[in-house]
């Protein structure tokens, strides 16, 4: 690559990082449990919460950290955040 | 599907991090046809790595104490250029905006220039590595401010910064808090949507620099908000037009504290009942002054 | 190359130079102009103030900054827009921007300011030296010097055209020396705004903030990438030294007056003795030159107008076969005893086979008049160092032993 001058980068490009690779817990779906009130889409600070075409969601977990912020705040207690194993 | 998030994931933000939900809420308010402009911080330097960077907008980094300054230049080309229309937003931590960029603000607000200011008060310089700031609250151990044998942390209050930015004229200042993203993005889109220098401030906890786990960031924000420590009100044309009530929901400021560690030491050290109480006085002076 | 200097008398009006300064930026068409009061720079932003007043700028903001340091930062987010962008300072304010003159330059973006060359404090002093420019050297910018107020009126168009280069986009400092051409009245021609809507086009950046097509700007460089940036800059640089040459040419066809490129020469075919110096001293040392020669002193003056990027070949070929060469500088680097210019002169003659011997004089310190009999007496001396050598290589000029 080349450099542009004056460190000019372009728009999103931060998604080659996928920071996925930080976590020690992820979060999981209890989809029974979920309302689709949408809060974890809203809360997550990773963007790693995505709508699904039948209106629940799913976790990108290419860059889930697992801060479980989702879980913690989920009013249907609908997720839960389980060791991961590798 | 396109994301609600106009901040790309792949930062290197902090698991749970405050800043970047409070940049998430913010663009989310102020909609895709905006420029930002960030001083040096926590939100900078994870954002944006060299050739990478979160922002889907355009954003510009200038320095640590000039980002209203390169707004205001930003704000007055647009209009020179017949260019106008994208709403102009700085977006920066407590450091940057209450002590080295202060003079910057205040000169931006006081020429009138049309642009929100969104202060992200996690409460010390967090990205050099939690230093006191005049965001610290009272009894709050910084690395600058430690709790010591002697020492209780931080013995100053936080500078009013509402108060300041209201006292510049401003037509719109609203204090905000990541534990009510609907109210916080709202705000931010009425900010933007208002003619002239308006200020937001937001509430935003740190887990890393306050000392708690991860997945709390929203609940030590509720809390604070619960014990009246963060009252949320909006003040438009300098009087207090709308104010959340904590109702049923008040909680004493001893459970907001014991759930951090930067607070940790008031429930150990010799007088620290006394040190807490002083908190309970400054909630209970927000609670009578906002009605909450 | 000789330049006849076509001066159309009927086109000439007596103007303070600040007035010729104010309306040169007037004429540039800049978008937005950002003003801090400074003595003396004070009356250019002032005389640029009255003509945003009666509406003579068009497609121009005015921000009445609160300090100098958000005066330079306002233009960093103007220039990020694509707005041709300008401020004036001197002194403390160029010093309390100096963290900003690096970011603009390191942000590569074709700002341009004038200095009125003013000496720093402490002590506080108002009157003109080139410390302040000076003491900037290493900012990133470019930067240029003017004899006359004439010049540093055309300099500011050819700072623009020189900045917004797309090999160059460097910032460019143009100085003036404070009070000495700010506020001295002389017969010049205003640069004129036919020729320069001809001369200057207008600024089209290759990348600017705009929500149709989001970028970052002023991203942080890790050591895997912050080298390159910085070489990219010097490349720049070395880009801006055939540039301004250029530029120059250019300003002579269009406008019919030069001034020099990176530098002029007087009277330096057959001198002995080469005096180099920047800024106004210039039109001093001319008069002390046409004294000397009718007295058969083979001297000439080497006028270094481009103080960065360093004119270092230029110099070498000037006094390349020169027996002594005398460096004035209105300034100096503490704990040096000596000026900038000499310094760097003689830094860059060491590794060369010139080996003319530099001698430097440290003169008009905070203001402090000039006269020919000073100019003369340092010639004495440079005749000395002709006959045995040099006996003491820098030193303060005109130093009042009864007050120290």
């Amino acid at each position: 690559m080349k450099i542009v001058p004056g460190a000019i980068c372009e728009a999103g490009t931060s998604r080659v990082n996928k920071t996925g690779g930080w976590r020690t817990f992820k979060p999981v779906y209890d989809y029974d449990k979920c309302i689709k009130c949408k809060l974890c889409e809203l809360l997550c600070p990773d963007s790693s919460v995505r709508p699904k075409e039948d209106g629940y969601f799913e976790f990108d977990y290419n860059y889930c950290k697992g801060c479980g912020i989702c879980a913690n705040e989920c009013p249907k207690s609908a997720i839960t955040m389980v060791l991961e194993e590798k | 599907m396109k994301s609600i998030s106009l901040l790309a994931p792949g930062h290197r933000g902090c698991a749970g991090c405050c800043d970047a939900m409070a940049a998430k809420f913010t663009l989310m308010g102020a909609g895709e046809d905006c420029i930002v402009v960030s001083p040096t911080g926590c939100l900078e330097v994870m954002t944006t790595p060299y050739p990478e960077t979160s922002w889907d907008v355009p954003w510009i980094h200038s320095l640590f104490e000039n980002a209203s300054a390169v707004a205001s230049g930003i704000e007055a080309a647009l209009k020179a250029l017949g260019k106008q229309g994208p709403k102009i937003i700085a977006m920066g931590g407590d450091g940057a905006t209450m002590d080295i960029g202060l003079q910057a603000l205040s000169g931006a607000f006081e020429r009138g220039h049309n642009f929100t200011y969104v202060c992200i008060d996690n409460e010390a310089y967090m990205n050099t590595g939690v230093q006191r700031s005049a965001g610290t609250p009272y009894g709050a151990s910084t690395t600058t401010s430690p709790a010591g044998k002697v020492s209780l942390g931080n013995p100053r209050l936080k500078k009013n910064m509402p108060a300041i930015m209201v006292a510049h004229g401003s037509p719109y200042v609203a204090t905000t808090s990541l534990a009510y993203p609907k109210d916080m993005i709202a705000k931010v889109k009425k900010a933007t949507e208002i003619e002239g220098p308006t200020y937001i401030h937001c509430h935003a906890p740190c887990t890393t620099g306050w000392g708690f786990d991860t997945s709390k960031t929203v609940e030590v924000a509720r809390m604070a908000v619960q014990t009246g420590l963060w009252p949320l009100y909006e003040v438009e044309d300098g009087k207090v037009t709308k104010v959340r009530k904590i109702g049923n929901n008040k909680r004493p400021v001893d459970e907001y504290l014991k759930m951090q560690r930067r607070f940790k030491h008031l429930f150990t050290m010799e007088g620290g009942a006394e040190e807490i109480a002083k908190i309970q006085a400054i909630a209970d002076k927000n609670i009578e002054e906002f009605g909450l | 190359m000789a330049y006849d200097m076509k001066m159309d008398k009927h086109k000439m009006v007596v103007v303070e130079g600040s007035y010729a300064v104010a309306h040169a930026v007037k004429t540039c068409r800049p978008n937005v102009i950002s003003a801090y009061p400074i003595t003396p720079q004070t009356h250019i932003v002032e005389d640029l103030s009255q003509f945003m007043a009666d509406g003579e700028i068009p497609n121009c903001e005015y921000i009445n900054v609160e300090s100098e340091f958000s005066a330079l930062s306002a233009l960093v987010g103007s220039s990020a827009v694509g707005a041709r962008s300008y401020s004036a300072t001197t002194s403390q304010g160029l010093e309390l921007m100096h963290e900003v003159l690096f970011n603009v330059a390191g942000m590569r973006m074709p700002i341009v300011m004038t200095v009125a060359n003013r000496a720093v404090s402490a002590p506080i002093n108002i009157w003109n030296d080139q410390q302040d420019s000076i003491s900037q050297r290493d900012t990133g910018w470019i930067q240029l010097y003017a004899e006359n107020t004439q010049e540093i009126s055309d300099m500011t168009a050819q700072a623009f055209k020189i900045s917004e280069d797309k090999d160059i986009m460097m910032p460019c400092m143009t100085c003036m020396d404070g009070f000495i051409l700010s506020h001295v009245y002389e017969p010049l021609v205003l640069l004129e705004q036919d020729i320069t809507d001809e001369f200057l086009p207008p600024f089209r950046p290759d990348r600017i903030l705009d929500p149709r097509n989001p970028m970052t700007f002023g991203a942080f460089a890790d050591p895997n990438f912050y080298t390159e940036f910085r070489y990219q800059q010097e490349q720049a640089m070395q880009n801006a030294l055939k540039k301004i040459e250029d530029v120059a040419s250019e300003f002579y066809d269009m406008y019919g007056r030069h001034f020099g490129g990176l530098i002029d020469e007087y009277r330096t075919e057959d001198a002995d003795i080469i005096i180099m110096a920047m800024g106004s001293i210039i039109g001093t040392i001319k008069d002390v030159i046409d004294r000397l020669r009718e007295k058969n002193v083979r001297i000439g003056l080497l006028k270094v107008r481009a103080f960065r990027p360093f004119p270092a070949q230029a110099i070498m070929n000037v006094v390349r076969d020169a027996k002594v060469v005398v460096v004035l500088d209105k300034n100096i680097s503490l704990g040096m005893n000596a000026g900038a210019l000499f310094i760097e002169t003689k830094s860059v003659l060491y590794n060369t086979d010139i080996h003319v011997p530099v001698i430097g004089y440290m003169i008009g310190q905070g203001g402090r008049d000039i006269p020919m009999s000073t100019i003369e007496k340092i010639i004495a001396d440079a005749e000395e160092v002709m006959r045995s050598g040099i006996r003491t290589e820098s030193q303060f000029t005109d130093l009042k032993e009864e007050l120290i």
